[in-house]
C-alpha cells in the first residue's frame, strides 16, 4: 500500500512539475516582450509572405514579390486610386504619334547606394530584362518595343544585345520607338517590370535579387528567408509617394488565420487578406480597421470553344446562361461580400468602363427564352472547371444551382485538385465545358481586360475564342492616334463582345483586409493591394 | 548485437532507395506542371518555359531524372527549388530544427504525462481515477487537433495572456510549449491507454504473484517488474509516433504559425517542387528507419528473453 501511494505521488509530482514549467515557461514570452524586440519604432508590419523568387522586377509576377518590388523600386509613373497616371520618376512621358515616346526624367534621383538614376539606368535594365538569355518571366512586356524580336526571338539565341527602339538622348531623357502604334503604352509603363537598375546589378544579378538596391521609397534592410523582410524609409526619396512611416516589415505566416490572430493580439499592424473563417466577424472584431474595397479584377466563366458542348453554340445561349445567374444573392450570401456583381467585361476602376446592361442582370424568364431561341445547350448539361484548393467550390455550386433553377439546364462542377492541374488542363485544351477565369488589371485601361483575354492570338485566351470581327475591331483600337480614341474603339469591342459572349462576367474582386489600432490611413490601390507608403503609425 | 545492428543498417539502403524512388515517381506522375504554374493567370512566353524546363532537366524521362537526383544526393546535394532557386538543403536546414524542437517537446510531454497517467490508472483498474482517465483520453482522441489548438490559443493567448497567439519569427524555447502540448495530446491519450491496459493485465501475471510472495517491496514490484514488462507495447507505439509527430503537424503548425517540416512539405507538394518533397520525405524515412531500429533494440533491453544475434 505504501508503495502504491508513493508511486502515485511521484507521478503526481511529475504532472505538477510539468504543468508548472509549461505555464511558467510560456510566461517568459509574453506579448509585450516580443513586440518590443521584433519591430523598430515607427515601422509598419503586414502579412506579406515569402516572395516566390529573388527580387528582380522583371522576374516577379506574384503578389508577395510585387509588394516588395513596389516598395523598393519606382517606375516612371504610377496610378492613383482612380486609375489616373501620376508621374513619379518621370518628368514627362510624351508622344505625338503613339509610336515614338519621349521620356524625361526628374532631376536628382538616386538609387539607395547613391548612384544617380539616369536614362541609361532604364535603357540598360530594359534590355537586360528583354534578353532571352536572362529568362525573365515578364520579358514579353517589352515586346511592343522595336527590336524586341532580335533580343528575344521565337527560337534560338538572341541576335542583338539591345533593342533598337531604345535610344538614350542625354542623362535625363530617352526615346522609346514601338513596333506599331500603342496609344496606351504610357499606361503599361506603370507596371512594376519597367523599373530601372543600378550598375551593381550586372555584377551578380542573383545576389542582387536577395539584397536589392532600388530607387523606391524604401531601402532594403534584411531578408530572413520565409520569415521576414525588413526595409526602412529612404531619406533621399523625391517622388510623390514618399513613405509616411519609418519602415516596413513583411511577415510570413503559415495561414491567413494565424496572421489574423496576430492582428487581434496586436503583434501585426495589417492583414492584406482576411480568411474565409474570419470574414463573417471581422467587421465586429476590427471596427474602423475593417476594409472592404472593390478593385480592378474580374472573375468570369469562360466556355472552352473547342469543347463538344460549346463548339458551335449560338451566343444567345451563353447570354441566357449569364442572365440565369443571380449575382446579387450569391455575392451577398455564399461569397460573404468578397465580390461585387459584374456589369461588363471590364471593372469600373479602368478607363473606358461601361455597363453592358441586360446580359449581366438576373432575369430567369428572359434567360430561358434566349436559351430556347439559341437551340439550347447540347445534352442540356455542362461543366465548370475550377481548382478545389482556392475556395471556389461554394460559389460554383451556387452558380450551378441558380442556372438549374432558372433554366433547367444542368450544370456540375469539375474540380481539379489544385491550381497547377487546373492550368494544365486549360493549356492542353482539355476543358470539358467552362472554366473559372480570373484577371486582375496590370494597368487601368479597358484594353488590358479585352485584348489579353479575347484576341484570337492572346496567350491567356485559354477558351480559344476566335473571331475575325473582334480581332479587326481591336486592331482599329490599337491604331488610334490617342488614348481617348483607342479607349473608345475598345468600348466598341466590348459592346460587340456582349453579342458574341466569349465569357460570362461574374463579379469584381474586393480586397477584404484589416488593420489594427496602431496605424491609420490604410488604403487600397486599383489592383487591390495595400498602399504601404501612405500608412501612418499613430 | 553489433552484427545485428550492422545488418539492419545495411538493410536500410535498399529500403531507402526504394522508397525515394516511389515518392519520386509519384511526384512525376502528378498532374500539374510547376514551371507553368510560375506564370499563373497571366500571359507568358511558352519558349521561356521550355528553356527553364530544359535547364532544370525536367524534360528528361523519369529514370534519367531519378538517377541524376540520386547521384547528386549521394554527394550531399539535395537539388534546388524550381520557383525560388533556393537550394533544397537551405529549406531543410530552416525547417528541421524547428520541427525537431517541437517534436522533442511534444514527445517528452507525451511520455511523461502519458505514462504517468497510465500508471496511476493501471494500478487500480476500474477505480474512479481509472474511469476518469478513460473519459479524459476519450475526449482527447475524439477532439480534432484544430479544435484543441484554437481552444488553447483562445484560452492561453487571448484570455489569460500567458503566451503570444502565434510563434514569433525567432522562437524562444518557451514559445513552442503550447503547440507542443496540442501536438502531443493525441499521442498522449494513446500512450496513457496503452500503459493503463498493459499494466492492468500484467498485474494478474504469475511473476507478479511470485514477486509479492518473495516479499519484495511494492516500489520494486511496480517500478521494475511490472513497468518493465508493461512498456513493450508503449515503446512500439512511441517509436512510430516520432515520425508521425514530425510530419503530421501541418494543422498545429498552421494554427500557431510554426514554420516546420509539415508546412514546408505541404507547400512543396502544392507547388509540385519534386526535389523538395523527395528531399524532406527521404529524411523522414531515415528518421522512421532509425527509430524502428531503436525500438527493436529497446525490446531486448526491456525483455531479456529477446535476443538478437
Amino acid at each position: 500500500m505504501r508503495g502504491a501511494k508513493s508511486a502515485k505521488w511521484v507521478t503526481g509530482a511529475i504532472i505538477v512539475a510539468l504543468a508548472a514549467t509549461a505555464c511558467g515557461g510560456s510566461d517568459g514570452g509574453t506579448k509585450k516582450d516580443s513586440k518590443a524586440a521584433g519591430k523598430p519604432e515607427g515601422y509598419v508590419s503586414i502579412d506579406v509572405g515569402e516572395p516566390q523568387n529573388p527580387l528582380i522586377p522583371a522576374d516577379t509576377n506574384e503578389s508577395n514579390g510585387g509588394y516588395a518590388i513596389r516598395a523598393l523600386f519606382t517606375q516612371l509613373l504610377t496610378f492613383d486610386d482612380k486609375g489616373e497616371i501620376v508621374l513619379t520618376n518621370a518628368e514627362s512621358v510624351e508622344t505625338k504619334d503613339s509610336k515614338l515616346w519621349t521620356v524625361k526624367l526628374k532631376d536628382g534621383w538616386k538609387f539607395h547606394n547613391g548612384e544617380a538614376v539616369t536614362a541609361k539606368s532604364y535603357v540598360d535594365a530594359w534590355n537586360w530584362y528583354a534578353n532571352a538569355k536572362n529568362k525573365q518571366k515578364n520579358a514579353y512586356w517589352f515586346s511592343d518595343i522595336k527590336g524586341y524580336d532580335d533580343l528575344n526571338p521565337e527560337k534560338g539565341e538572341p541576335k542583338a544585345q539591345a533593342m533598337s527602339g531604345l535610344k538614350v538622348l542625354d542623362d535625363s531623357s530617352f526615346t522609346i520607338e514601338l513596333k506599331t502604334k500603342v496609344p496606351y503604352f504610357n499606361y503599361k509603363l506603370g507596371y512594376t517590370t519597367f523599373a530601372p537598375l543600378p550598375k551593381v546589378f550586372y555584377d551578380d544579378p542573383k545576389a542582387f535579387g536577395l539584397k536589392p538596391v532600388g530607387n523606391g521609397p524604401y531601402q532594403f534592410e534584411k531578408w530572413d528567408r520565409k520569415k521576414l523582410i525588413q526595409m526602412k524609409a529612404f531619406d533621399d526619396y523625391k517622388g510623390p509617394n514618399r513613405a509616411l512611416n519609418k519602415g516596413l516589415q513583411f511577415k510570413s505566416y503559415t495561414t491567413v488565420e494565424a496572421a489574423y490572430k496576430d492582428l487581434l493580439s496586436g503583434n501585426l499592424d495589417i492583414v492584406k487578406t482576411v480568411g474565409p473563417t474570419d470574414l463573417p466577424k471581422y467587421k465586429q472584431d476590427l471596427g474602423e480597421g475593417a476594409l472592404e474595397v472593390s478593385f480592378a479584377g474580374v472573375q468570369s466563366l469562360v466556355p472552352a470553344w473547342y469543347s463538344d458542348t460549346f463548339k458551335d453554340i449560338d451566343p444567345k445561349v451563353v447570354q441566357g446562361l449569364s442572365m440565369a445567374i443571380d449575382r446579387d444573392t450569391i455575392t451577398k450570401t455564399v461569397l460573404n461580400n468578397t465580390r461585387t456583381p459584374a456589369k461588363g467585361f471590364t471593372p469600373p476602376q479602368v478607363k473606358g468602363f461601361q455597363e453592358l446592361g441586360e446580359i449581366t442582370e438576373y432575369n430567369p424568364a428572359k434567360a430561358k427564352q434566349l436559351i430556347t431561341e439559341g437551340g439550347g445547350v447540347p445534352g442540356n448539361k455542362f461543366t465548370i472547371q475550377y481548382n478545389s484548393d482556392g475556395g471556389h467550390k461554394e460559389w460554383v455550386t451556387a452558380v450551378c444551382e441558380s442556372i438549374r433553377n432558372a433554366t433547367g439546364v444542368d450544370c456540375v462542377g469539375d474540380p481539379k485538385p489544385d491550381f497547377p492541374t487546373d492550368l494544365e488542363a486549360r493549356d492542353a485544351n482539355q476543358v470539358k465545358g467552362m472554366y473559372r477565369g480570373g484577371w486582375i488589371a496590370d494597368y487601368p485601361v479597358n484594353v488590358n481586360f479585352l485584348k489579353e483575354l479575347y484576341h484570337s492570338k492572346a496567350e491567356s485566351n485559354s477558351g480559344r475564342f476566335s473571331d475575325k470581327e473582334i480581332d479587326e475591331l481591336m486592331a482599329k483600337g490599337d491604331n488610334a492616334n490617342s488614348i481617348e480614341e483607342s479607349v473608345k474603339a475598345y468600348q466598341e469591342v466590348e459592346k460587340k463582345l456582349a453579342q458574341k459572349m466569349p465569357a460570362i462576367p461574374l463579379w469584381y474582386y474586393r480586397t477584404n483586409a484589416g488593420h489594427g489600432k496602431a496605424v491609420t490611413n490604410v488604403t487600397v490601390d486599383f489592383h487591390g493591394e495595400i498602399v504601404l507608403n501612405a500608412v501612418t503609425p499613430k | 548485437m553489433g552484427r545485428y545492428v550492422v545488418r539492419r543498417l545495411l538493410q536500410m539502403i535498399p529500403v531507402f532507395i526504394g522508397s525515394t524512388f516511389l515518392i519520386f515517381s509519384m511526384m512525376y506522375a502528378l498532374p500539374g506542371d510547376p514551371v507553368r504554374a510560375l506564370m499563373g493567370d497571366q500571359s507568358f512566353d511558352p519558349e521561356r518555359l521550355a528553356s527553364i524546363r530544359a535547364e532544370l532537366g525536367l524534360d528528361k524521362p523519369l529514370l534519367l531524372q531519378y538517377a541524376s537526383y540520386l547521384g547528386n544526393l549521394l554527394q550531399g546535394d539535395f537539388g534546388t527549388e524550381i520557383v525560388s532557386g533556393r537550394p533544397v538543403a537551405d529549406i531543410i536546414a530552416a525547417a528541421f530544427p524547428v520541427t525537431i524542437q517541437l517534436t522533442i517537446f511534444a514527445f517528452t510531454f507525451t511520455v511523461l504525462v502519458g505514462v504517468g497517467l497510465g500508471v496511476v490508472a493501471g494500478l487500480r483498474p476500474n477505480s474512479i481515477r481509472d474511469r476518469g482517465l478513460l473519459t479524459l483520453t476519450l475526449v482527447l482522441i475524439s477532439m480534432p487537433s484544430f479544435v484543441l489548438g484554437f481552444l488553447m490559443q483562445y484560452l492561453f493567448a487571448f484570455q489569460f495572456e500567458l503566451t503570444t497567439a502565434t510563434v514569433p519569427e525567432d522562437p524562444a524555447i518557451t514559445d513552442m510549449m503550447l503547440p507542443a502540448i496540442v501536438l502531443g495530446s493525441l499521442s498522449l491519450a494513446y500512450v496513457a491507454r496503452l500503459t493503463r491496459t498493459s499494466m492492468a493485465e500484467n498485474l494478474r501475471a504469475d511473476y507478479m504473484r511470485t514477486a509479492v510472495a518473495k516479499g519484495l517491496p511494492r516500489r520494486r514490484i511496480v517500478g521494475v517488474h511490472l513497468m518493465r514488462n508493461s512498456m513493450i507495447p508503449v515503446v512500439t507505439f512511441l517509436g512510430t509516433d516520432i515520425g508521425t509527430l514530425m510530419t503530421g503537424a501541418i494543422v498545429t503548425e498552421g494554427i500557431f504559425n510554426v514554420k516546420g517540416v509539415g508546412g514546408a512539405i505541404y507547400e512543396a507538394l502544392f507547388r509540385r517542387e519534386g526535389a523538395t518533397v523527395v528531399g524532406i520525405a527521404s529524411l523522414i524515412i531515415l528518421v522512421y528507419l532509425l527509430t524502428s531500429l531503436l525500438v527493436d533494440l529497446l525490446y531486448a533491453v526491456l525483455d531479456p528473453r529477446i535476443r538478437y544475434a
